[in-house]
């Protein structure tokens, strides 16, 4: 056990109390699982929490137990494994060993004579729902949090018995879902009400008094009155469901996460072997992950998403921030309406929208009506909100509405004089120290203040579409950007619930700027005289969310080629200008239908006779961005790396195997290639060797 | 408008196991224990379409942090009954749930309504006996009550001057007979129907459950004899003849009688009458005897058609001068059969419908009984008595 010791393990203990539960001629064995702390906090395992498990299990058997319960603190029963000790194991053979220690700890509850139960209380998740797997029963409480294995999105596979349980409880289709969809499904999880139609627990209590009726119902089990039936599991749809599963990860991630397979291959051990043999085999996928280097991203891409983002580097003092009272948009377009709903959603102040003329504000205010009336049929939003929303979203023709307004986004075609004159108005009209937003996605921050009495209150404020989803927030000091404006921004980015990283003045900031990059890379190729087919296929061994051609489809060809323009103005000799693209942009064709080339827009190009393969393709767009990277980080558009993927994460989707990007170019060789160094030292996001 | 009197009977009551102060529920809040309650009630009476309750009227004495935010309303809310279910708090120390009850079945009885839920709680050990309070300076400075009234313990030092012959001996072997009748009580099986049990939880142990009252104890005449008298010295109040510090919570419901039959509600007990009386602040422990006099003239009955009394066990001396006041025995067979607060404890706004889910218990066991009586004395010179008639008497058969 020493050798597998965790330095800084926040040990969970496992309190062991005898119970006299009513009915019952002997006292139940209750088990709570605390690690000291509240519930920001949760339960996790590391060795000393499993010994102490362990242990416990030992007291309770040997006073003959009614029954053995195992149930968490307040809101909490265990989140899984302590991930935070998996970078310190040694070697290959200590991660052997604790996915060993995990099995044969809860082993014991499966194996025991004395009927077992898990009072899944809280939230569950991993090795904390694998626990409750190996309890002869399960109660749960409606008012968890969630219950998930989110193992295979960090690049683990859930190795305390997941795998082979979980299929053998619910089925295959249902636990493919768990074990492999959901995590790649940015990580989405089930809420108590699901997993217990999905047959994870047995009974769903209210969680009032949830222990209490967990106490009396697994008494009632004990005693014979209560009979617990189960559908049988359906053997037959196994090799079928697993081969369909594997087609679309084939599709989507084309092998890049290793997780997910050998999780496939888990589950395919679960239909016929025993559980020896299953929890064995979990024990080598596991190990043979813990060192692998998608992993290691995972957990850097998960620590930036947990605590980075949350933290942003370089923001300012938040005793800085001014309050926000009344929020101003100029435009009532999709964008802008987009912008009212959100902000008198989670600002609950008045917001209201203008525009050149009535139509159009009564066009952008009744917009975001229907889309309340929809989520209050959707039963998304109660009522009593949606009469709240109704009466703070408004519009007007007349600027004059923003005279008391504390912050106004701007949100008009994208065009610096256009911008430039819709400050320079508004400044006459709104408070001096009201903070004027910009939601550009490339134009300059600094430019657009220039001739304003007050530039220090103009920030950008770069949203992502659709901006309800993407969790991404850019926000952009100009040059002459104060601290109290900056600070203001980072406040409402926070009250929005969006994800906010400092940026500084540099043409397309971070995620347009890369991805233009990549994407004329790729589209370079193309006018070489590649194929489109080839050149979409290039970059698959990463495993993106969308393939090229369909992410600028996404984005459509001719925003594409109006930032690809502007950045092309900054940097000419790094970003070109495709005139297939204009083509395609002309033509209004979609380049991809169905997921394959519309052959009509393959006619439209004209193209060179020096067509590249997939690997040149893939070498090109990496070592592009290797480069453009490095210059960023160079010029200080950012912090540090981190902020990169965490932008690359949160406002392109880019997955978490590969830690957004940097990680994946360090261990590819694409940024010593390029720049001669890494982003990252060895070990922060890949293997330390 | 013309309008009928109804009958308002008692159909069920529990109560969490009593703890003491400081004790297994030092960690657990007081409106989760009358939550429990609220919640055990409606379990256990599956023929009540909870949005039939019309109001839950909650007692605590203290009434501020987890007893207070009108807990009634917040219980009811927390307790998972409809919105459209209104609550109140209401205090009158240690009658808080008598007065819920009576003060509902009032309701019940004109018509207002025709389900409620009527209970108390006191969690001792989260807030102590006279926490926040603020006497107004004229009780001293006028004389108007004696500063005395506002100990508990030193007015039954008081009542004891007044009834010089009941002597400390005689409390003693009051006490001790209490908690051997617990005792016997519990051996067989007769008070644990009322608990609900509660889930408990501390730092080093994790979830516990709680499913036994914690104040009674092993004792004898002469451990108690040894007791330190903390009112007075040489005084004759110990911790052993008087109720302890405890926390706990009750909940009953009331239904006037024609509903409950309609949905098939049981019935336990028919309420005939009540009285509540002030006497002198400070030996407020005499309370019950006016007060049961009063309740029993309203009824037209007199001491003797009494079959059955729960008396609350404040102090011993208090119970002993009632018993004397109408010519009862110490032992009388129909006085508190199950023992009484001094071992079963005594969280004091949620006393009173421990008396009367036990009172009910007793009326199915004697069907020769037809009347039955619940009293206690209330802290700043007060009675309260409750007269029930027994559903199962077959006396008239």
């Amino acid at each position: 056990m020493s050798a597998l010791a965790a330095p800084n393990e926040v040990v969970t203990r496992a309190l062991l109390r005898q119970v006299n539960v009513p009915g019952l001629d002997r006292p139940a064995a209750l088990i709570t699982l605390d690690n000291g702390f509240d519930h920001t906090k949760p339960n996790t395992f590391g060795p000393a929490g499993l010994t102490s498990l362990d242990e416990a299990i030992s007291a309770a058997l040997a006073a003959e137990p009614a029954f053995i319960a195992v149930t968490g603190k307040p809101y909490i029963f265990c989140v899984g494994a302590d991930i935070t000790g998996l970078p310190l194991l040694a070697d290959r053979a200590q991660a052997l060993e604790i996915g060993r220690l995990g099995h044969r700890v809860f082993a014991r509850l499966k194996d025991s004579d004395v009927p077992t139960f898990a009072f899944v209380n809280g939230a569950a998740m991993g090795g904390g729902l694998e626990l409750a797997l190996h309890c002869h029963y399960r109660t749960l409480s409606a008012g968890a949090a969630a219950l998930a294995l989110p193992e295979v999105s960090l690049g683990l596979i859930p190795g305390w018995g997941g795998t082979q349980l979980l299929p053998n409880l619910i089925g295959i289709p249902a636990a493919t879902q768990v074990i492999i969809q959901n995590p790649l499904m940015q990580n989405k999880m089930l809420k108590p009400k699901q997993a217990a139609e999905l047959g994870i627990a047995d009974v769903l209590l209210e969680p009032a008094d949830f222990l209490e009726r967990s106490l009396e119902w697994a008494a009632g089990v004990v005693r014979g009155e209560v009979t617990v039936t189960r559908p049988e599991v359906d053997k037959d749809m196994w090799a079928g469901v697993l081969y369909f599963a594997r087609q679309t990860l084939d599709q989507r991630l084309h092998g890049a996460v290793p997780a997910a397979y050998r999780a496939l291959d888990l589950l395919e051990t679960a239909k016929d072997a025993d559980f020896a043999t299953g929890t064995a085999a979990e024990d080598e996928a596991l190990a043979d992950l813990v060192f692998s280097e998608e992993l290691r991203s995972g957990l850097y891409a998960f620590d930036l998403v947990q605590r980075r983002a949350k933290r942003p580097a370089g923001a300012p003092d938040k005793a800085l921030a001014r309050p926000v009272t009344k929020v101003g948009i100029v435009g009532a377009g999709l964008m802008a309406s987009q912008l009212a709903l959100l902000f008198a959603r989670r600002l609950q102040v008045p917001v209201v929208m203008t525009d050149l003329d009535q139509a159009r504000v009564d066009k952008g205010v009744g917009y975001v009506h229907t889309q309340i009336e929809k989520a209050v049929s959707k039963g998304r939003m109660d009522k009593g909100t949606a009469a709240r929303l109704y009466g703070l979203v408004s519009g007007s023709v007349d600027k004059s509405a923003f005279a008391d307004a504390d912050f106004v986004i701007e949100a008009v075609f994208e065009d610096l004089d256009v911008k430039k004159q819709v400050w320079a108005e508004l400044e006459k009209i709104v408070k001096p120290e009201a903070v004027l937003a910009t939601n550009t996605s490339s134009l300059s921050i600094t430019a657009m203040a220039a001739e304003l009495a007050h530039p220090e209150r103009v920030v950008g404020f770069h949203f992502f579409n659709p901006v309800a989803v993407l969790p991404l927030l850019e926000i952009v000091r100009g040059e002459r950007t104060d601290d109290a404006t900056l600070a203001t921004a980072f406040a409402v980015g926070k009250q929005l619930k969006k994800s906010s990283v400092l940026v500084s003045d540099a043409p397309a900031f971070v995620v347009n700027r890369l991805l233009t990059r990549f994407l004329g890379t790729v589209f370079a190729a193309v006018d070489a005289g590649t194929p489109l087919e080839v050149a979409n296929r290039a970059l698959d061994p990463l495993g993106l969310p969308m393939r090229p051609l369909a992410l600028l489809q996404l984005v459509g060809p001719a925003v594409a080629y109006h930032v690809g323009g502007t950045l092309h103005a900054a940097f000419p000799d790094r970003f070109g200008v495709s005139e297939n693209l204009k083509r395609i942009a002309d033509s209004g064709q979609p380049i991809v239908v169905d997921d394959e080339i519309n052959a009509e827009v393959a006619k439209l190009l004209v193209v060179g006779d020096q067509p590249l393969t997939e690997d040149e393709v893939r070498r090109n767009a990496l070592d592009a961005l290797a480069q453009e990277i490095r210059l960023m980080l160079d010029e200080g558009v950012v912090a540090e790396a981190q902020d990169i993927d965490l932008c690359m994460i949160l406002g392109a989707g880019w997955p978490f195997h590969l830690g957004g990007v940097t990680p994946y170019l360090d261990r590819t060789g694409a940024s010593e290639r390029v720049t001669g160094q890494r982003f990252l030292p060895r070990g922060v996001a890949s293997l330390a060797g | 408008m013309p309008r009928e009197v109804r009958d308002v009977v008692f159909v069920d009551g529990v109560r969490t196991p009593f703890g003491k102060a400081g004790g297994m529920y030092a960690n657990t809040r007081a409106d989760d224990l009358v939550i429990r309650c609220i919640r055990e009630l409606l379990r256990r009476n599956p023929q009540l379409p909870p949005e039939r309750v019309e109001e839950v009227a909650i007692a605590a004495t203290t009434q501020i942090g987890d007893q207070g935010l009108t807990i009634g309303r917040t219980a009811a809310l927390l307790a998972g009954l409809p919105k459209s279910v209104p609550g109140f708090a209401i205090d009158r120390m240690c009658a808080g749930a008598m007065t819920a009850v009576t003060t509902v079945a009032s309701g019940i009885a004109v018509g207002a309504y025709d389900v409620a839920i009527a209970g108390g709680v006191e969690h001792m050990g989260r807030h102590p006996m006279g926490e926040g309070v603020d006497p107004n300076p004229r009780i001293v400075a006028e004389q108007l009550v004696d500063p005395s009234a506002l100990v508990m313990g030193a007015t039954a030092e008081n009542l004891h001057d007044r009834v010089p012959h009941i002597t400390k001996q005689r409390t003693d072997a009051f006490a001790l007979a209490s908690q051997q009748k617990t005792a016997k009580a519990y051996a067989n099986g007769k008070l644990q129907d009322d608990l609900v049990p509660v889930a408990i939880r501390d730092e080093e142990g994790g979830w516990g459950l709680a499913t036994a009252d914690e104040a009674p104890r092993d004792t004898s005449l002469e451990k108690l004899g040894s007791l330190k008298t903390p009112f007075r010295p040489h005084g004759k109040v110990t911790a052993g003849n008087a109720a302890g510090l405890n926390d706990g919570a009750t909940a009953s419901l009331l239904v006037a009688e024609e509903v409950a039959r309609e949905l098939g509600l049981p019935i336990a007990m028919r309420l005939v009458s009540y009285g509540f009386v002030g006497v002198e602040p400070e030996v407020m422990g005499v309370g019950p005897i006016p007060s049961t006099e009063k309740a029993l003239r309203i009824a037209g009955l007199s001491i003797d058609d009494i079959g059955l009394f729960e008396l609350n066990e404040a102090f011993a001396v208090q119970v002993l001068a009632f018993l004397d006041h109408f010519g009862i025995a110490d032992d009388d067979p129909r006085v508190n059969q199950w023992g009484g607060a001094i071992a079963i404890g005594h969280p004091l706004a949620s006393s009173g419908v421990r008396l009367m889910t036990q009172l009910a218990r007793q009326f199915a066991e004697h069907p020769e009984v037809r009347y039955g009586l619940t009293a206690m004395c209330i802290g700043i010179g007060m009675g309260g008595t409750v007269i029930w008639e027994n559903p199962h008497w077959e006396g008239n058969k």
